[in-house]
């Protein structure tokens, strides 16, 4: 099949984490402005610090961003490569229908010969 | 062929078929028939009717909700956790069928966590575009 169980389960729980409407927020400000600390992505998030800590967790767990400390600070920046299994999903079910069409095609041409 | 709209992720083929409408249907609506392009069934062409496709890898759970005999047929697709619709529209042309094929990943049945942000998905596929058009 087109889709193997394994990559379902990396897309699920991709789409979980992300379903959060503050916590997509967060991801897509890390991917437009690139790195930025945990106390600049608060100033801009309305929520508190703890909290967008949690979500950077969260996204951290799910592999869509990393993390990397310098001092006391730590900085986040967005892992694009993590969105694969969710872009991959149309390109596979293309795949899949485009075969299924020739079998199709090929069963026309069999039927009420 | 695979293009992806604003509001869902979806998946369009659309292909000119030398075969009028009524026999394409055929090939869409009748048991044996999908059985022989697509995977075993129990289809029936009755909206809410529940039927499963079965191939050696799995299970898809489908649900009818529309049939419009020789013109448009749609269920929904429930392969693993991933829900999504698929919709077949039939054009007659002068040489047979346009027949086209589009599966949308975010219906209005999907799972609540989908459901929960489903106003917002749309302006995050628009942004996921041009974060990725900047990479190529």
């Amino acid at each position: 099949m087109v889709i193997d169980r394994k990559m379902s389960h990396a897309r699920d729980a991709l789409f979980r984490t992300l379903a959060d409407p503050t916590r997509r927020a967060i991801f897509e400000r890390l991917c437009r402005e690139g790195e930025q600390t945990v106390g600049a992505v608060t100033a801009q998030a309305g929520i508190s610090q703890p909290a967008v800590s949690k979500h950077l967790a969260a996204l951290k767990r799910a592999g869509l961003v990393r993390d990397r400390h310098e001092g006391r600070r730590t900085h986040y920046s967005a892992r694009l490569g993590a969105l694969a299994p969710l872009i991959d999903w149309t390109s596979q079910m293309a795949g899949f229908w485009q075969n299924r069409f020739d079998r199709l095609e090929d069963l026309l041409k069999r039927m009420d010969q | 062929m695979s293009e992806s709209s604003s509001e869902t992720l979806s998946v369009v083929i659309e292909r000119e078929i030398p075969h009028p409408p009524q026999k394409i249907w055929r090939a869409l609506t009748e048991p044996h028939l999908i059985e022989e392009w697509l995977m075993k069934n129990d289809f029936k062409p009755i909206v809410d009717h529940r039927f499963n496709l079965r191939a050696d890898w799995g299970v898809v759970e489908c649900r009818v909700v529309a049939v419009e005999p020789n013109k448009t047929l749609a269920y929904t697709w429930g392969a693993y956790d991933l829900k999504s619709v698929v919709t077949w529209t039939l054009t007659p042309t002068s040489a047979g069928t346009r027949l086209r094929m589009e599966q949308s990943g975010f219906g209005p049945d999907q799972p609540q966590y989908y459901q929960g942000a489903k106003g917002g998905w749309q302006r995050f596929f628009s942004a996921l575009e041009q974060v990725l058009a900047r990479l190529d």
